[in-house]
């Protein structure tokens, strides 16, 4: 070849569909995954105060609704949480297993399955396809083809339009949507996701993990000899000689273990389901999502041929290199694993035993102190309390652990109601003669007592006083 | 790479060099060429729309515009970020509930406003920025000046013309002329150490009681008579702008400052030889009346 190509036009895919264990979990968690996405901005939840949606990301209200619990903006520190579990659950996952987030949950695998479904529907088994894709262009192409963008582009804008309503009540921003009254964000969000859930999920499909998508590569790094792959068994599909088709003299086992010709028929099943287009029996590749389709596909093959499943199976690189069993607990899997749980446990825990309400107290630092006219010293504090249950919520403030004494003025608003989900900031300032002038910040905690019978603890917040070195004036 | 194809060859670019150094190639996709095509054309629209070149001493404006106000009338210029900052900052959604709030503010009373804890949060923070705009400059950002003698300090429990919301009020509308005349000329350098020790003692400073007694004279007679605003128990008067002399707050002499009894001595001495002479502007014409009324409850929110 003199003349070679720098660009290569794309092969299209056209994966035929398959039966099996694995095909059967899969549609299971695209029915369970859709399930949950497009209904749940529609369930209702009944609360006190603030939205009835059972799940709502109100960003003008800065509160995230998740059924009984409500985010505020200083629980920011659970999306680190929440962030950290995601990337330990990954770690450990594909430690453990491989590409399963690829194969199983990824939104990419699971939109590409319903394109390909819809595909299906309306132009028929992979032979087909590729039969219409070749055939000149007729009114029947365009109808079927025509039709199934038309299909494409309706879930693309059902999936963008779903995700819109998370960040708002539901109902009421789907009929200001279609009356044309709906913020800009909205329109453009929906817009946005219908444009790239069309294009990834119907025309991109396999590059998006091949060429765009960063964890198909590094996901590949956390891979050891014991993880899980989808492999093809080559000491047994290859025999001696290579593999062959189901020729005249080559129809059992006996007859091909004579020959020296291994289990694979090649009858190109599970070349033909693969959704990236890539023949597992040339070993592990970086486009292998492992959604094991090819699994089902060759189990299928060997079902009708009587001959034992397992061909192409989950194995490790170690077990098809040196034929030993699978270890699947190794101390990288139970390090990630005991990680996990802890970032779990300690997110579960902050997330039960967080305050029904919370404070900041700040000292005013300029000027740190004052002097008053009767010669005591005055500190000033900025006080912030945020009431987040859903009821109105009375608190009394006292300072402890300050001498003898010692005064402490919140102007009028010693106790204050706040409204639910109210936060306040109030003034206040202690008073006091000090016994020595030593130049030490003083510790003492001001507490926030909830009044009434309201099963609230108390929250005591620490600050300091500050005293000068030197009496002024003296 | 070619391993891994098995036999099938990866192509080469076809060249060789020094002999047999080749070069694999692996065609990228074509559509990634389609996305660098994509990325003219929005440069191309981006040029068109933005302002983009450099042309001579100025530069392409661009189609997009936008529209503000300034000072009353609507302002239309080429798009740029500062304007769009602008026009976010007077018609975005966070500005219209500020506006909305401050309308509150503007129609509430001062008993209203000191009673009700969001609206006091909300005159603080309001009012904290036009304070660092208009008073801190003398006052302090905190409302305490750099040091004593320069500007009163608005933290302490001391109010030179009054601490109730109508004298704050009035004070900030129309200013205050602070005026005490200089005694040196009059009375004499003795005279002028006689009262510095008198007004030391009434706040309780160790003093020397003859040289006391003598400025007590001075301070409640005709000679000096300090007592016309003082008053004749040295607290003050409001009316007057005339300090209270019992207790520990000093304004203008730098006493808590001092570091002896002679420098305290000295300090007081100095202001009744040079006298007092301290203006605060009135800012009536400068601010509107709901900006005057946002101060005046916060200046005197900071005494707590």
């Amino acid at each position: 070849m003199s003349q070679s190509q720098l660009y290569a036009a794309r092969t299209n895919i056209y994966p035929r569909s398959v039966s099996g264990r694995f095909r059967r979990i899969k549609w299971a968690v695209v029915v369970l995954a859709y399930g949950v996405y497009f209904l749940l901005p529609w369930l209702r939840w009944e609360r006190a105060s603030g939205a009835n949606q059972a799940v709502l990301f109100d960003l003008a209200g800065r509160k995230f609704y998740l059924f009984d619990l409500v985010v505020h903006p200083q629980d920011i520190f659970w999306l680190a949480g929440l962030l950290m579990i995601a990337a330990y659950l990954l770690f450990f996952v594909t430690g453990l297993a491989g590409r399963v987030f690829c194969g199983y949950f990824c939104f990419q695998t699971l939109w590409t399955d319903v394109y390909i479904l819809i595909e299906h529907l309306l132009q028929g088994e992979r032979p087909a396809r590729i039969r219409l894709a070749a055939a000149p262009w007729s009114a029947g192409k365009i109808a079927r083809i025509g039709l199934t963008h038309v299909l494409w582009l309706l879930m693309a804008f059902v999936t963008g339009l779903t995700f819109v309503l998370y960040w708002g009540d539901a109902p009421q921003l789907l009929g200001h949507f279609f009356a044309g009254d709906a913020p800009f964000a909205a329109y453009a969000t929906t817009l946005f996701l219908t444009a790239t859930t069309y294009v990834m999920a119907g025309i991109a499909r396999e590059q998006v993990c091949t060429y765009m998508c960063p964890y198909a590569r590094f996901q590949a790094v956390m891979f050891d000899k014991d993880t899980l792959i989808v492999s093809y068994d080559e000491g047994r599909g290859e025999g001696s000689k290579g593999r062959s088709r189901l020729g005249r003299q080559l129809k059992t086992r006996d007859a091909r273990a004579e020959a020296g010709v291994g289990d694979c028929i090649d009858c190109g099943y599970c070349v033909q389901v693969c959704p990236t287009g890539i023949d597992i029996r040339n070993g592990l590749q970086i486009q292998c999502i492992s959604c094991a389709l090819c699994i089902d596909a060759c189990d299928t093959i060997m079902d009708s041929l009587g001959w034992e499943r397992g061909l192409v199976a989950y194995s490790s690189e170690r077990r098809v290199t040196t034929g030993e069993q699978l270890r699947l607990l190794r101390p990288k899997v139970i390090g990630y694993a005991a990680v996990l749980l802890l970032a779990v446990g300690l997110l579960a825990w902050s997330v039960a035993e967080q305050a029904e309400f919370d404070m900041s107290v700040q000292q005013v630092r300029q000027p740190i102190y004052v002097q008053l006219s009767d010669g005591r010293i005055q500190n000033s504090y900025e006080i912030k309390v945020n009431n987040k249950t859903n009821r109105l919520l009375t608190l009394r403030f006292r300072a402890q652990g300050l001498p003898p004494g010692a005064e402490l003025d919140f102007g009028r608003f010693e106790e204050v109601s706040l409204q639910p989900e109210q936060r306040l900031r109030l003034a206040a300032s202690v008073r006091l003669m000090p016994d020595e002038f030593d130049g030490h910040s003083h510790p003492f905690e001001l507490v926030a007592e909830p009044q009434g019978n309201v099963g609230i603890a108390p929250l005591a917040h620490p600050s300091v006083f500050f005293v000068p070195q030197k009496e002024p004036g003296r | 790479m070619a391993e891994q194809n098995q036999g099938k060859a990866v192509q080469t670019t076809g060249h060789a060099w020094d002999g047999d150094l080749q070069e694999f190639n692996n065609p990228l996709p074509r559509w990634w060429l389609w996305t660098f095509y994509a990325t003219v054309v929005f440069a191309v629209i981006y040029w068109i729309w933005y302002p983009a070149w450099p042309v001579a001493d100025s530069f392409t404006k661009g189609i997009g515009t936008v529209t503000y106000q300034r000072d009353g009338k609507e302002v239309t210029t080429h798009w740029n970020a500062r304007a769009e900052l602008i026009e976010e900052m007077q018609t975005g959604s966070e500005t219209m509930k500020q506006q909305a709030y401050l309308q509150k503010v503007a129609a509430a009373s001062y008993d209203e406003i000191v009673n009700d804890p969001d609206m006091m949060a909300f005159t603080r923070s309001m009012a904290k920025v036009l304070f660092a705009d208009n008073c801190a400059a003398c006052h302090g950002v905190g409302g305490t000046p750099a040091r004593i003698g320069l500007y009163p300090n608005l933290r302490d429990d001391a109010w030179l013309w009054g601490g109730d919301i109508a004298s704050i009020e009035q004070t900030i509308r129309e200013g205050r002329n602070g005026f005490m005349p200089a005694f040196g000329q009059v009375l004499g350098e003795d005279k002028v150490e006689q009262l510095a020790h008198y007004v030391l003692s009434l706040s309780g400073h160790a003093v020397d009681t003859a040289k006391a007694d003598l400025g007590q004279a001075i301070f409640q007679g005709k000679e000096g008579g300090c007592y016309y605003c003082h008053t004749e128990s040295g607290k003050g008067m409001a009316s007057q702008g005339a300090a209270n002399l019992t207790d520990a707050i000093w304004t203008v002499a730098d006493v808590p400052g001092a570091a002896d009894d002679a420098a305290r001595i000295n300090a007081v001495e100095a202001v009744v030889r040079n006298g007092v002479h301290r203006q605060m502007p009135a800012w009536s014409g400068r601010l509107d009346d709901t900006q005057i009324k946002l101060l005046t409850v916060y200046v005197q929110s900071l005494g707590i």
